[in-house]
């Protein structure tokens, strides 16, 4: 009886073993041992044609001396900070309205989702059409209101600007559906006893929506900038390689692109990638110590 | 309680109009253009109504580039990541949530690291794999690194955490393999989150550009987002015709979308811990 028992334990054990299995070889292979291969390559000249030859740091210190790498770390980071503020703010607003009960709401919400679900060479090649400086619609649309647009994709003062706006527009609906879920965990029971009090409905965002809704906001926000410090996408398809402005907004993640893949300088790219790493991490971790201050877990 | 129409609720109202039709604007724009010809795509002022109903552009896309194969390759690719990653995730989500077995901290531990590391990590590695097995330019290449996930197997694992434990000892009690508890009892309740999970890595294999683009250089070998940028090159400023392949690009999710729109929401919400 009793090593029945034991043998039905282990079996089940057995079973954990083989229900894991397969996830966790894909992770080791194609994870962990990547991680690990990556930051190896770092440390050397690797370009995919000779034998590579071990470097020590020679690829972090030419990241740390190239003018590409720093004027590429600028437009990231003027990209993330304002398209993560900006498109927070506006899918907060969003999803506050939308959480309303209201005639056609389930209208504005596919319609703002719609551009969660295209594919962002897609988005990127119309807008790059809509911006376009002579015969695009935007252009035309400020001109109803006396200004003159400017060349968005040409000139490297709004080339950074075109791509934001994109990068906004894209990604509202995300961020909007997630807070949205967030608002709707909120019991309306707090909403209808703040009622009573006589709390109007800006005290009840502060008071109410706000701090049960900011552990929904801080996922958002992590997660905004984390994306957004890695966009590649949009900038690769909205500008041309031969785009005389595309200094003015090619991205950390576009260079590492451009160093391994189209240059074959695989062991800087992999220091690149490395270093991106290391800020998302040290990144990361302010945020969570932050969020200390202003996030409030109930319970 | 009725709402009365009051001024701020027509601000309100107007806000979420003008904001809706920020969102549409570039839809209605990019199929208006794409039935013009060249020279109608180029006057000024343009015209802001629907001129013409002409699908030569379609056509011209269609024929100039292998817009059936990228179909085909998109279709083969997002189908086989999202059944094999949603199976995958489930059991062992299940087992590191379920199982007690030595070393599942350890297994789970191993298994969240991915989730904090930016992807660009393991594009070089991953790709010089392929270059090893000798697949690139393959659609085996191009499917393998979303084969499994290390996100669905946490979402699951969440999922299973909250199924109450008397459900599955009725039939441990009855002597059914961990297998027959799996696959006849925790599986049937986990039909929703498996398609949350099924949708999210779906729409993010069918958007995902760079891994294509590195590792497979072949027109015919291509998905639809890396296709679409190649058609870029090909057609720098017609317009008409660049509109036409976003659009045959995209309007396939979109209807997919239009019709699971509940599922689509819900496993976008999913995504954010709900």
């Amino acid at each position: 009886m009793h090593s029945k028992r034991m043998k039905r334990l282990d079996s089940r054990a057995a079973w954990g073993y083989v229900f894991v299995l397969p996830t966790l070889l894909f992770v080791l292979i194609m994870n962990i041992w990547p991680i690990i291969n990556s930051v190896y390559i770092s440390f050397t000249d690797a370009s995919g044609f000779s034998t590579p030859h071990w470097i020590g740091f020679g690829n972090y210190v030419k990241i740390f001396h190239s003018s590409l790498i720093g004027s590429a770390s600028i437009n990231t980071v003027i990209y993330a900070v304002v398209s993560v503020v900006v498109g927070t703010f506006l899918s907060l607003i969003l999803a506050v309205a939308l959480n309303e009960k209201m005639k056609g709401r389930a209208v504005f919400r596919t319609l703002y989702f719609l551009p969660v679900v295209s594919t962002p060479a897609a988005i990127a090649m119309v807008w790059r059409w809509l911006l376009n400086k002579d015969f695009g619609l935007v252009n035309y649309v400020l001109s109803f209101f006396g200004i003159k647009g400017p060349n968005w994709m040409g000139d490297p003062h709004w080339v950074l600007t075109a791509v934001i706006i994109v990068g906004i527009w894209s990604g509202i609906g995300y961020n909007m559906i997630i807070l949205l879920g967030g608002m709707q965990d909120i019991p309306s029971e707090y909403y209808e006893a703040a009622q009573l009090d006589g709390a109007g409905k800006t005290r009840q965002f502060f008071n109410i929506t706000m701090p049960l809704l900011s552990p929904t906001l801080f996922f958002v926000l992590v997660t905004s900038v984390i994306g957004s410090l890695q966009v590649f996408d949009l900038i690769f398809v909205m500008l041309d390689k031969s785009n005389p402005a595309i200094s003015s907004a090619r991205s950390i993640v576009y260079i590492f692109y451009d160093e391994t893949f189209a240059k074959g300088n695989q062991g800087y790219g992999a220091a690149i990638a490395v270093v991106l790493l290391l800020v998302i991490l040290v990144l990361t971790m302010i945020m969570m110590k932050l969020q200390k201050k202003w996030v409030t877990y109930d319970k | 309680m009725k709402k009365k129409l009051t001024p701020s609720r027509v601000v309100f109202y107007i806000v979420l109009i003008v904001g809706a039709f920020i969102m549409v604007m570039p839809f209605y724009w990019g199929i208006k253009t794409s039935m013009e010809t060249l020279p109608q795509s180029l006057q000024v002022p343009p015209k802001l109504g629907i001129t013409s109903f002409n699908f030569d552009n379609y056509k011209a896309v269609w024929e100039n580039l292998p817009f059936a194969t990228f179909f085909w390759n998109t279709i083969v690719m997002v189908v086989i990541r999202v059944v094999v990653s949603t199976v995958l995730s489930a059991m062992a989500g299940y087992a590191i949530a379920r199982i007690k077995f030595p070393g599942v901290n350890l297994i789970f531990i191993i298994i969240l690291i991915p989730m904090m590391i930016p992807g660009q990590i393991y594009t070089l590695p991953q790709y010089l794999m392929m270059s090893k097995l000798g697949i690139l330019n393959t659609i085996t290449a191009l499917v393998i690194p979303g084969l499994a996930s290390t996100f669905g197997t946490f979402l699951m694992r969440q999922f299973f955490m909250s199924v109450p434990v008397e459900l599955e000892e009725a039939g441990r009690l009855d002597g059914a393999s961990p297998w027959k508890i799996f696959t006849k009892i925790m599986l049937p309740l986990a039909k929703a989150p498996m398609v949350s999970l099924a949708i999210f890595t779906g729409l993010g294999s069918w958007k995902d550009l760079m891994w294509p683009l590195v590792v497979n250089s072949d027109a015919d070998k291509l998905p639809l987002s890396a296709g679409l940028a190649l058609l870029q090159g090909q057609y720098t400023t017609n317009f008409p015709q660049l509109m036409a392949g976003s659009l045959l690009s995209t309007i396939p999710m979109i209807i997919l979308y239009i019709i699971f729109q509940k599922q689509f929401i819900e496993g976008i919400a999913t995504s954010g811990g709900k």
